[in-house]
């Protein structure tokens, strides 16, 4: 039983002049199923950004495909994949002082038809949503006003109010600070929808993932818990560090501790 | 929020009702307020009073020069500001305005052209024909050159625009140059922007084309708080970002193209005005674009008496005189914040 299922997904850039062969997927399975919380970790310029745009219907796959409740997103709209997937991207609307309850709002647009103002049970929605994410009561806030954690929430409180089915988070917790880092990550899990996020800092990943799948140059690599994933080897091979890896004394997942190059 | 807003409304349209009549009592020849509402209620609903209270030269001052010409600026203040909002939020640049996208330069050099080598074909319509034709040329010629793999992301848009219009402007220019001078500063008064040609004959165009592109953009209102938003989240709420843009390029060009056929180039409308009506109901374009259009009729109207009553009996091209003011007004409002 999966919820998302990507299979065999081939992808490159166009349109870049000279072919490189960073961002290029190169044949992908990945799957999440009902509640789990997927990580995707790699080097820069691995594909974890190509690998969630094909998964979120903005890149189309050159070969292979994707489905989710086993329909294959490009024989569906727009429109549809909006209604069960929501995203939570690195992209703010600061530039002409929306109010954070509107931009909380665009969240529904996929539910709404042309005409449609806001309905109560969508207002209600957003006020949910906004308590969900420990921001009630900053509705008439100009988004642009607000801190870079906020302005995170408020984009996790819009994904929200899409009711997805899938959640997907390229990198979330880049520009947070500790505190938020874990609160948003914390957030996210306590939801219990299917997600799948891009994670740079592999003790966050190894902290809130079920299981990891690690990109290198355009090919999974590895996948599995945190515990299979996460050796020192494998750090070695695909990130090129030195690390030493144990168990959190607090926790059941691993720690890595970074050793600098002499 | 909600009642703020519709007070807002309120107001404004309560504001242009009245500065619709009031307005008409300005210009070379000043006409009393009450012969004007009186002239208006005898037009209007036909109630006349039993003693003739005005002139036929005061009827036909109001009636037939002053109230066309109104309306007309009404209509394009109104239009002209509700483009310059979608236009900042399509291309998420707050610099946009309708003249940027290369359709007024399209539309002067059209009229450039049929003013100074073919003559007056069809009468007065010949001037606005032709710059419509102008423009309508420049706007596929921007479409042409700035799509590529059939999408069209919006700082290409801009750019390609405003290499189009410096083409157009200089072709136009070189015209002008060397072209016979009655004709040219016959050209010139028109691209400078006034509402000197509004005839009721010449209204029911921009105002179908004002009223048609109002009920279009409020249906994308909502597509366009997205894009506002950047295009990868247009895409992920499930609208189709490339469609959007390019349907409000279109509605827009075409837009500005009806409006600066008959008034000209009046600049600084489409930019100033959608800075204004974000600052008083905030950037969601379902409230936006209505006070937006208020606002612009708001402004051009007056704008226009100052136009013609500052070096009566001539008139100050309309262009100069929103330049301006709109400029001071936007420098008192920048240093007041």
């Amino acid at each position: 039983m999966t919820t998302l299922n990507i299979h065999n997904l081939h992808w490159s850039p166009k349109g870049h002049g000279h072919c490189h062969h960073q961002f290029q997927l190169r044949g992908v399975d990945l799957q999440v199923r009902p509640g789990e919380f997927v990580g995707l970790i790699g080097p820069n310029g691995s594909g974890k950004t190509s690998l969630l745009r094909c998964a979120y219907r903005f890149n189309a796959p050159e070969r292979g495909h994707i489905t989710l409740d086993d329909h294959n997103l490009w024989q569906q709209s727009p429109r549809w994949c909006a209604q069960r997937i929501a995203v939570v991207l690195q992209e703010f609307p600061d530039a002409f002082g929306l109010s954070v309850a509107e931009v909380v709002a665009m969240g529904r647009i996929p539910h709404q038809g042309l005409f449609d103002g806001d309905s109560r049970q969508d207002r209600q929605r957003v006020q949910q949503a906004l308590l969900d994410v420990g921001l009630h009561g900053f509705d008439d806030h100009a988004f642009a006003t607000l801190s870079g954690g906020e302005k995170q929430r408020v984009i996790l409180a819009r994904a929200l109010v899409q009711q997805p089915r899938v959640l997907i988070l390229d990198e979330p917790t880049n520009h947070l600070d500790p505190r938020y880092q874990l609160a948003l990550l914390h957030q996210v899990r306590q939801l219990r929808i299917a997600t799948l996020a891009s994670i740079h800092d592999l003790n966050l990943a190894a902290a809130f993932c079920d299981r990891l799948y690690v990109l290198d140059h355009g090919r999974i690599v590895a996948s599995g818990t945190p515990h299979q994933v996460l050796t020192a080897e494998l750090l070695r091979e695909v990130f090129g560090v030195q690390a030493l890896i144990d168990r959190h004394p607090l926790a059941d997942h691993p720690r890595i501790t970074w050793i600098a190059p002499q | 929020m909600k009642t703020r807003y519709r007070l807002m409304l309120l107001a404004l349209s309560g504001l242009l009702l009245v500065s619709c009549v009031l307005s008409l009592g300005f210009g070379s020849a000043p006409v009393p307020v009450e012969v004007v509402a009186r002239v208006l209620l005898f037009k209007v609903f036909g109630i006349a009073p039993e003693v003739p209270a005005w002139t036929a030269g005061q009827e036909h001052i109001v009636w037939l020069i002053r109230v066309p010409r109104m309306l007309l600026g009404a209509l394009v203040g109104g239009g002209l500001a509700m483009i310059g909002a979608v236009l900042q939020a399509v291309t998420r640049n707050p610099l946009a305005d309708p003249h940027l996208l290369g359709v007024t330069s399209g539309a002067t050099l059209g009229a450039v052209l049929v003013v100074l080598h073919v003559g007056e074909l069809i009468g007065v319509l010949t001037l606005p024909l032709a710059a419509f034709v102008g423009a309508l040329c420049s706007m596929l010629l921007v479409l042409a050159i700035a799509s590529r793999h059939g999408r069209l992301d919006s700082d290409r848009l801009l750019l390609c625009g405003v290499a189009v219009a410096f083409v157009m402007m200089a072709l136009a220019n070189l015209l002008l140059f060397m072209g016979d001078h009655r004709a040219s500063s016959a050209v010139m008064f028109w691209m400078l922007g006034g509402l000197g040609l509004a005839r009721w004959e010449l209204l029911a165009v921009p105002a179908a084309s004002v009223l048609l592109g109002l009920g279009l953009l409020l249906g994308m209102a909502r597509a366009l708080n997205a894009l506002m938003a950047g295009e990868q989240t247009a895409v992920t709420l499930g609208l189709n970002a490339r469609s959007v843009r390019l349907l409000a390029f279109l509605i827009c060009s075409l837009l500005t193209g009806v409006l600066v056929a008959i008034s000209g180039s009046i600049g600084f409308v489409g930019l100033m005005v959608p800075h204004i009506a974000r600052r008083l109901v905030g950037a969601e374009h379902r409230r936006l674009l209505p006070v937006s259009l208020l606002l612009g009729s708001l402004f051009l109207i007056w704008v226009d008496v100052a136009a013609r009553t500052l070096i009566a009996p001539e008139d100050l091209p309309i262009g100069i005189a929103t330049a301006a003011i709109g400029g001071l007004f936007f420098i008192g409002m920048m240093r007041r914040r």
